[in-house]
């Protein structure tokens, strides 16, 4: 077992973060955000072997695509305590003029972005085609990608993923936060899309499940074994089950929140329990 | 008068073809992506000799546009190929969002553009490529017309960093254009000199410009030819020069006049020199099945229509 103890001030860091942030702008999607945040963590601390020192192309480092960019105010966090970018432009999220756009963006240049993302159902293709140049350059560095559940009602995803299995990725792990929510509604009642995970071994990919997507122990060891699955002649599907709103009990278990900031009573109770651990920005 | 001599009819998609081939002996990080269309596109050479650089994607346009946006992430230089409409409309999101907004270096390269497709019908005839393109911002817009400028295209993209589409067809046409031109996107070619009236004229309706350049020379009509290959960013200089030197203005192009070439032409008369100008397009309609000749004649993309509308444009000259 890896020791985690060390991940869990900086897991309530960001949680912080996330709050505070949406908080400020009185909007933004804290619910997403707050479900994977022990994921984003887990993968930016411990899995993932990537550089700081930021490049486009990112030859020789393992690469990261967000595929559901509604959550960029967790992914903002954990890039910046990752060091990617100052750690104080999270003051700026979704003001004019930041380089944190409300969906993460190229556009901007804020370093550990390589893709828009925000309309949904895009990023499987993209990491796709990431991991093939990989394969082309003879690097051998992984691709990690994560999406919605929601997100899988975009047909584009099928097409990715039919592609994928087709042509062999086996340089890619694609994560799917199931939380079971979406805007409308529990994703089993807007449109239920039954068996994940037969459905992607039926494409021909590897699953693998976390059971506990909240729990960073948990996560570490899931993709560790995803990790080991890789270059096996078959793409890898993470099935991560979290729960929205992770962390701030009254946004949890609900898709109440997946678009809203809280106020400011919410916001000190939030807080409140999610006390400052490694200091807020 | 400058004379063009038809070298022989080629398919503009066919240049396509061979500039691939091309660049794929001199360009190894260029890489292809084609969804079931390989031999319409003409990709079979590149697929051939370059199995490894080679993407069948299958039907699935919006999976091979994000792809290809993914691949230039670690330097490849994506072509992707497939039908003009099945590159724009189908996949425009996927475009604005993975490729335009994100600045991937991909090129977008789209055969049977507009009526001359011909006998399939108005589903793949696209009239609205041209605009849906050239509203995204950062995007090259190109509507290449013979194969040899085809050609010369493909080459010239390559080596330009940032999104393009290049738009060409399915018929043989006249190839009258250099085997052995420079091909600078952004740079209008002047294909005749004249003083009488300006026409300006992008993809297949260049050599119908020429025709009737020719018919007007005989009536004692100087005609100057601009072909504008880029339709994004424009030559605005060299519409300028002619426009004041001629005073009226013809455009010219396989697309409807709603979001075509001729609508950035007279932003920029509105802008520097409100000038007369008709327009040689598509009048808000879909197409319909038949032969290009056909449709050409039918929906006034020849020279014919050309020669009344500049009939037009000389009488509203003061």
């Amino acid at each position: 077992m890896t020791d985690t103890s060390h991940l869990e001030d900086l897991v309530v860091q960001v949680r912080r973060d996330i709050l505070r942030m949406v908080h400020k702008v009185n909007s933004g999607h804290p619910g997403g955000s707050l479900g994977c945040t022990e994921f984003f963590v887990s993968l930016y601390k411990e899995i993932m072997e990537h550089n700081t020192d930021f490049t486009m192309d990112g030859i020789g480092e393992d690469l990261f695509f967000l595929s559901n960019g509604h959550i960029s105010p967790v992914y903002y966090s954990v890039l910046a305590r990752s060091g990617y970018f100052p750690i104080n432009e999270l003051n700026t999220f979704r003001l004019i003029d930041s380089r944190l756009q409300g969906h993460p963006t190229t556009h901007e240049g804020l370093p550990g972005v390589r893709i828009a993302s925000g309309s949904l159902g895009q990023g499987m293709s993209v990491a796709i085609g990431a991991a093939q140049t990989k394969t082309l350059n003879g690097d051998n560095h992984l691709i990690y990608s994560l999406h919605g559940d929601g997100e899988l009602q975009e047909g584009q995803n099928w097409e990715a993923i039919m592609y994928a299995a087709a042509n062999k990725i086996d340089n890619l792990i694609a994560t799917v936060d199931l939380n079971g929510q979406q805007i409308d509604g529990a994703t089993d009642h807007v449109l239920p899309m039954g068996d994940l995970k037969a459905k992607f071994e039926a494409f021909g990919w590897t699953v693998l499940e976390i059971q506990e997507g909240n729990n960073v122990e948990a996560i570490i060891t899931g993709m560790k074994a995803a990790k080991a699955e890789t270059g096996k002649g078959k793409p890898v599907c993470v099935l991560l089950k979290t729960v929205m709103g992770n962390g701030v009990d009254f946004m949890m278990h609900t898709h109440a929140w997946h678009g809203k900031a809280p106020n400011d009573e919410q916001l000190e109770i939030g807080l409140a329990q999610n006390p400052e651990t490694i200091g807020d920005y | 008068m400058t004379k063009f001599t038809n070298t022989g009819n080629k398919d503009t998609r066919s240049g396509f073809g061979a500039g691939l081939t091309e660049l794929g002996k001199t360009n190894k990080d260029v890489v292809a992506l084609c969804a079931d269309l390989t031999g319409s596109l003409k990709m079979n050479e590149f697929e051939a000799n370059h199995p490894d650089r080679f993407f069948q994607v299958g039907v699935a346009e919006a999976n091979m546009m994000g792809i290809a946006a993914g691949m230039t992430i670690g330097g490849k230089i994506p072509f992707t190929g497939t039908f003009a409409n099945f590159s724009t409309g189908r996949v425009y999101d996927q475009i604005r969002q993975s490729i335009a907004y994100s600045g991937k270096n991909v090129k977008i390269c789209a055969s049977h553009a507009g009526v001359t497709l011909g006998e399939d019908g108005a589903t793949h005839q696209i009239l609205e490529d041209i605009g849906l393109m050239k509203m995204l911002p950062g995007m090259t817009v190109i509507n290449t017309c013979d194969f040899n400028q085809t050609k010369a295209a493909t080459l010239a993209i390559a080596q330009h960093v940032g999104p393009v589409y290049l738009r060409f067809g399915r018929p043989k046409v006249a190839n009258f254009t250099a085997e052995d031109q420079k091909f600078e996107i952004g740079k209008a070619v002047h294909l005749m000199e004249g003083k009488d009236v300006t026409i300006i004229a992008t993809g297949h309706l260049v050599w119908e410009a020429i025709q009737a350049a020719e018919v007007l020379n005989d009536k004692g009509i100087s005609a100057e030819v601009i072909n504008i290959h880029t339709i994004k960013p424009l030559d605005s200089e060299a519409i300028l020069n002619s426009a004041k030197k001629t005073g009226c203005v013809v455009t010219a192009e396989e697309h409807n006049y709603y979001g075509g070439l001729g609508e950035s032409v007279s932003r920029v008369l509105a802008l520097h020199h409100p000038t007369p100008q008709e327009f040689v397009a598509t009048n808000d309609t879909f197409g319909e099945s038949g032969t290009p000749a056909q449709l050409m004649a039918k929906y006034g993309l020849n020279s014919a229509a050309i020669l009344q509308k500049v009939e037009r444009v000389l009488q509203r000259k003061e």
